[in-house]
């Protein structure tokens, strides 16, 4: 049984159909980096994983938790799979260390001296353990992408969607936020990307989907599909690059 | 035309001022207190609320918003008694406020939940939380922070408003202008100190409410 499983998923907005019936499977510790043309799914993918789309057919699971829409096995769903955000969506109002705090001692009902050891920890995982006490305007798109990281790893998820997560940074700001997802590949942890960062998908990916059209048009490793691609469609793809 | 100013009887009469200050302040601390309280509730429900709530939170706000405040307070003090519900003059000046406050506060505070980037709750979605949840920790206080300037102004007018309930002869400031300006027949002065004291009340309303803005939203946000 793999880790993610993603059986003939279908997904409209109103007469758009956006998602054309995806299978994919997904085994621990693997690296998958979704790429493609704007418009052509990726984050609907993403989103409906974890249940902030609804999907119209097919079935989605992570760790044998089922993706249901009623609150219960939506919760069940969540605590297995994180999510980091292009935007970021630190919660303002809160520090950093604030944020890393706040949904292990909201849902997982952690005393808060175990929560703020759980947030020290992870801030230093990415590196900012010194800016627990700023505030998310306090902090550059590197560093707030980073609060974003270790607020989603506190709740110790055994898989991670990240959408773009790098698209809204300033260019010299890029590196630092790879550097730790590159990290958390190395330390096994399963990742599903949506990314632009070719080089990157190359280097650290157990697999590359490209999406076109709704479809997974072309699944396989890095090598094959970078410098060997099957289809038009995704030659075209990285020729436009 | 000349006036001889009188302030003898505030000799007298003192006891009877500060009775109505009291007063007036106990209805604008349980007033704004519970009425926000209030409002927030009716703001979540007609902005994220489910489908059922909404149509009856909707008729409260626009029946309360689309009515004088007098006859607002006229219908809990005269009217409801005759439904069984008894109270005095003080808890019907207190309850009309509320309703009333919380009227104008939902519509307020939902302005300031719809302003809320829809990212913070997908945020919050993510991390497993619940929408009550979400709401709660990640959505109200951010959007609290953002209307805050408009809320206090809305209970300082609600504050000014209060002088209506000497209508029903509760005994606030207004209530006790009235009666030492029947005894002494000093309007002017009467009438003119507790204007002054209104005056007072309310800019120290604003400062306690701008010192409560600081208290509960640590920071400035940016965005
Ligand atoms: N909430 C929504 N309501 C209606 N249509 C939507 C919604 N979200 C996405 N879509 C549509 O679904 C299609 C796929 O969108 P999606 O965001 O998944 O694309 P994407 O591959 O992530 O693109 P990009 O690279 O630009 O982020 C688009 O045509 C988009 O207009
Ligand atoms: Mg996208």
């Amino acid at each position: 049984m793999s880790l993610i499983e993603i059986t003939e998923v279908r997904k409209s907005f109103g007469a758009n159909e956006v998602l054309k019936g995806i299978n994919l499977d997904v085994e621990p510790g693997e690296v998958i980096a979704i790429i493609g043309k704007s418009g052509s799914g990726k984050s609907t993918l993403l989103r409906c994983i974890n249940g902030l789309e609804n999907i119209d057919s097919g079935s989605i699971s992570v760790a044998g938790a089922q993706l249901q829409p009623d609150e219960i096995h939506l919760k069940a769903l969540r605590l297995k799979v994180g999510m980091i955000f292009q935007q970021f969506n630190l919660f303002p109002h809160l520090t950093a260390g604030g944020n890393v705090m706040l949904s292990q001692m909201v849902v997982k009902k952690t005393a808060k001296p175990e929560a703020e050891a759980m947030a020290h920890k992870m801030l230093e995982r990415v590196g900012l353990a010194h800016k627990f006490d700023a505030y998310p305007d306090e902090l550059s798109g590197g560093q707030q992408q980073r609060v974003a990281i270790a607020r989603a790893l506190a709740m110790q998820p055994i898989a991670l969607l990240c959408d773009e997560i790098t698209s809204a940074l300033d260019p010299e700001l890029v590196s630092e936020v790879l550097a730790v997802v590159r990290e958390l590949a190395a330390e096994g942890m399963t990742l599903l990307m949506v990314t632009h960062e070719m080089k990157f998908a190359r280097d650290v990916c157990s697999r590359v989907v490209f999406m076109h059209q709704g479809r997974a048009h072309e699944i396989g490793p890095p090598d094959a599909v970078f410098s060997n691609p099957k289809t038009p469609e995704l030659k075209q793809f990285l020729g436009m690059l | 035309m000349k006036y001889v100013f009188d302030f003898a009887w505030l000799g007298q009469y003192w006891p009877v001022l500060l009775k109505g200050i009291g007063i007036t302040i106990e209805l604008i601390a349980v007033g704004a207190v519970l009425g926000v309280a209030l409002g927030i509730f009716c703001a979540w429900a007609r902005a994220l609320g489910p489908g059922w709530l909404r149509p009856a939170i909707t008729a409260y706000v626009e029946l309360i918003r689309n009515t004088p405040f007098l006859i607002q307070l006229f219908f809990i003090f005269f009217g409801l008694p005759s439904l069984g519900l008894q109270m005095s003059e003080l808890q019907a000046a207190n309850l009309a406020m509320i309703v009333n406050l919380g009227a104008y506060s939902c519509e307020i505070i939902r302005a300031g939940i719809q302003a809320t980037p829809r990212g913070q709750f997908e945020a919050g979605a993510s991390l497993a939380m619940s929408p009550i949840q979400t709401f709660r920790y990640v959505i109200l206080v951010p959007s609290l922070q953002r209307i805050w300037p408009a809320l206090s102004s809305q209970i300082v007018i609600v504050m000014l408003g209060s002088a209506v309930v000497s209508q029903i002869a509760a005994e606030d400031l207004t209530f006790a202008a009235n009666f030492i300006q029947s005894r002494t027949f000093r309007a002017f002065e009467a009438y003119f100190v507790s204007t002054a004291i209104y005056l007072l009340l309310a800019i120290a309303l604003r400062q306690v409410l701008a010192a409560a803005g600081l208290l509960i939203f640590p920071r400035r946000m940016r965005r």
